[in-house]
C-alpha cells in the first residue's frame, strides 16, 4: 500500500505572528519556519503504517518555493521514503492546493492520503475535504485513530459531541487531529540519511493546474485587545464582584 | 442575493448553532433558505421553519444522509447551491466536514469561520490562532462560508413560518459508511451554547479532581471544559477541550481554574463576557485577559467557592 502525505511549511507554532505595520500581510520576516504540526502527525501516522507492514512506501509532497524542501527533508528524516516538491512561488489558497494535490494523486495513485486537518497559518481546515471532492474519494477528517482492515480505512473522528467512526473505501483521504499520535524526534543518523533520499521537483504548469487566488486580502489587523481586570483578595471578594458588579451569578 | 444555510441538526431538532448562522445570513442580507439533510428529519425540518427570518426550508430525507456523511451530503449541497449566491454553515465539526467538499464541487473558495460581515463580498475571519484578523474579499459567484457561531448572536428559534419543501434527489456515493458514534451523555448544557463555563487545566492534577468543578457547574447551570494540557494529560476526554483546535466558547461567565493561559486556549475563550481566573502562579498569562483574577491554590479556593454559591 502506498501512502501519500502532504506537508506544509508554516511559521513555527511557538512564534506569535503579528500583522505587518502597513496591514497588508502577516509579518514573516526572520520568523522561524517549521513543518505544520498537524502535517507532522500525518507523517508519523504514515511511518507507523509502514513500520506495521501495512504501508510499503511513504511519499511526501509539499507545494511552494525551494524553501519547502526543508520540510520535505524533515519528513524524510522521520521515515518517509521519497519527496516531491511542486515548485511555485504563487500565493496558494486551499482550492488551488487541493487541485495541485489532485494532480499529484493522479500521478502517484496512492491507496491512502494523510494530511493535517488544518495549517496553523490560515487555519482554514479545507484542503483535505476539497482534495477528496476533486478526486471523488471518501474523507475521514479530524482523525484520532486510523485502522486499515479488509480493504477499508476505519477512521475514528473527533466530532463536537465525542467520537464518530466511519468506514471508508480505499483509496481515501484522512486528515489528522491532535490526538492521532505523538510524532517522534528525528535522530541524527536519520537526518543524515534523509539527505540522500530521492526528491522530485514538479511545477504547477507541468501539472496543468490553474492556481489563481479567488480571495483577496483587503487587510490584516491585530485582534481587539482585552484589558486586564483586577485581582481579588479572596473567594468572598470574588463572589461579591460576580454578584454585584458583573451580575453574572 | 439568496442565501442557503446547511442546518446543524440531529434529525429530531435544530441545534442552536443554526440560529447563529441565520444571524450571520441576516448580516449579509437576503432571502434565507435552510436545508435540512438527514434521515427521518421531518421534525428538524418543522423546527427550522419556525426560526425567525427563514423564508424557506428544504428537507432532504434519505437514508444516504442519515449520518450526514460528506460524500453524500456535499453533492446535494452543491446541486442546490447553484440557485443561490451564498452557502453558509456553522463552523462545527459537521459544517467543517461538509462545506469545503461542497465548495470544491462548485469550484469556488470557502471563507472559514467568519466573525464579521463587512459587505456583500467582504468578511473578517481570524487566522494564526486568532493573533491576526484578516479581511478578505471574494470574487466567486457563489460564496461558501462557515460561521464562527460565537461571533453572531442567535436569532429567535420561534416566530417564523417558512414554507417546507421536500427535496427528492438522493446522492449516495457508496464509498463511505457510518460505523459507530460515542457521544458523551450529560445533563449539563453544551459547551458551545452554555451561558457559564468552568474549565480546568493541568493544575487540576487528575481527572477525579474535575468533580470539584462539576459540583460548581451544577450550582451555576454551567458546562465543564478543559485546556488542551488537561486533555493531553488524559484527565478528561477531548470533547471538553476549549481552544483554537477544540471548541470556541463565548459565555457570559468563563471560570478558568488551574489554567496558565496558553495562546491556543485563549483563542478559544477570550470573547467571553466576564472571565475569572484562579491560579496560584500570579504571572500566569491567563490573568492578562481575566476580569477577576484570584491568586490562590485551587484546592483551597474551589471548595471555598463551591460553599459560597
Amino acid at each position: 500500500m502506498k501512502v501519500l502525505v502532504a506537508v506544509k511549511r508554516v511559521a513555527d507554532y511557538n512564534v506569535k505572528v503579528r500583522p505587518k505595520s502597513d496591514g497588508t500581510a502577516p509579518d514573516l520576516n526572520n520568523v522561524k519556519m517549521s513543518i505544520n504540526p498537524f502535517c507532522e502527525i500525518a507523517v508519523e501516522e504514515a511511518v507507523r503504517l509502514k513500520e506495521a507492514g501495512t504501508a510499503t512506501e511513504v511519499v511526501v509532497v509539499s507545494l511552494g518555493d525551494k524553501a519547502c524542501q526543508e520540510q520535505i527533508r524533515t519528513a524524510l528524516a522521520l521515515g518517509a521514503d521519497r519527496g516531491i516538491q511542486v515548485d511555485t512561488d504563487a500565493e496558494l489558497q486551499p482550492l488551488a492546493i487541493a487541485k495541485l494535490l489532485k494532480a499529484v494523486v493522479d500521478k502517484e495513485q496512492p491507496d491512502l492520503v494523510i494530511m493535517g486537518k488544518q495549517s496553523i497559518d490560515g487555519d482554514n481546515n479545507q484542503t483535505g475535504q476539497m482534495l477528496a471532492a476533486l478526486a471523488g474519494l471518501p474523507q475521514g477528517t479530524f482523525a484520532s485513530e486510523v485502522k486499515i482492515e479488509g480493504g477499508k480505512a476505519n477512521v475514528t473522528r473527533e466530532i463536537d459531541g465525542g467520537l464518530q467512526t466511519v468506514a471508508l473505501n480505499l483509496p481515501a483521504i484522512v486528515t489528522t487531529d491532535l490526538r492521532l499520535n505523538e510524532p517522534r524526534y528525528a535522530s541524527l543518523p536519520n537526518i543524515m540519511k534523509a539527505k540522500k533520499k530521492p526528491m522530485d521537483v514538479l511545477t504547477a504548469d507541468e501539472l496543468g493546474v490553474e492556481v489563481a487566488p479567488r480571495l483577496t486580502t483587503v487587510k490584516v489587523e491585530p485582534p481587539a485587545e482585552r484589558a486586564a481586570g483586577i485581582k481579588v483578595e479572596d473567594v468572598a471578594a470574588l463572589v461579591d464582584k460576580l454578584k454585584n458588579e458583573a451580575k453574572v451569578i | 442575493m439568496s442565501i442557503l444555510i446547511l442546518a446543524e441538526h440531529d434529525n429530531a431538532s435544530i441545534k442552536s448553532a443554526t440560529l447563529n448562522t441565520v444571524a450571520a445570513a441576516n448580516a449579509i442580507g437576503g432571502d434565507v433558505t435552510v436545508l435540512v439533510a438527514g434521515e427521518g428529519c421531518a421534525a428538524a425540518g418543522e423546527a427550522a421553519a419556525k426560526i425567525a427570518g427563514v423564508s424557506k426550508v428544504l428537507v432532504a430525507d434519505n437514508a444516504a444522509y442519515g449520518h450526514q456523511l460528506p460524500e453524500n451530503v456535499a453533492p446535494l449541497v452543491a446541486e442546490i447551491a447553484k440557485d443561490y449566491g451564498y452557502v453558509l454553515a456553522a463552523a462545527t465539526t459537521t459544517g467543517k466536514n461538509v462545506l469545503p467538499r461542497a465548495a470544491a464541487l462548485l469550484d469556488v473558495a470557502q471563507i472559514s469561520e467568519i466573525t464579521a460581515v463587512e459587505s456583500a463580498d467582504t468578511f473578517k475571519h481570524p487566522i494564526y490562532a486568532g493573533n491576526i484578523i484578516e479581511t478578505v474579499q471574494s470574487s466567486d459567484a457563489i460564496k461558501v462560508i462557515t460561521v464562527r457561531t460565537t461571533a453572531f448572536d442567535a436569532v429567535a428559534a420561534e416566530g417564523g413560518s417558512a414554507a417546507v419543501e421536500t427535496v427528492g434527489s438522493a446522492h449516495d456515493a457508496g464509498i463511505s459508511g457510518f460505523v459507530s458514534e460515542e457521544v458523551a451523555q450529560s445533563d449539563r448544557p453544551e459547551l458551545t451554547s452554555a451561558s457559564v463555563v468552568i474549565s480546568g487545566g493541568r493544575g487540576m492534577q487528575n481527572g477525579e479532581n474535575f468533580a470539584m468543578l462539576e459540583s460548581i457547574a451544577d450550582k451555576l447551570g454551567a458546562a465543564v471544559g478543559a485546556s488542551r494540557a488537561a486533555v493531553d494529560a488524559g484527565f478528561v476526554p477531548n470533547d471538553m477541550q476549549v481552544g483554537q483546535t477544540g471548541k470556541i466558547v463565548a459565555p457570559e461567565l468563563y471560570i478558568a481554574v488551574g489554567i496558565s493561559g496558553a495562546i491556543q486556549h485563549l483563542a478559544g475563550m477570550k470573547d467571553s463576557k466576564v472571565i475569572v481566573a484562579i491560579n496560584k502562579d500570579e504571572d500566569a498569562p491567563i490573568f492578562q485577559v481575566a476580569d477577576y483574577g484570584l491568586v490562590a491554590d485551587l484546592f483551597e479556593a474551589v471548595p471555598e467557592l463551591d460553599a459560597a454559591l
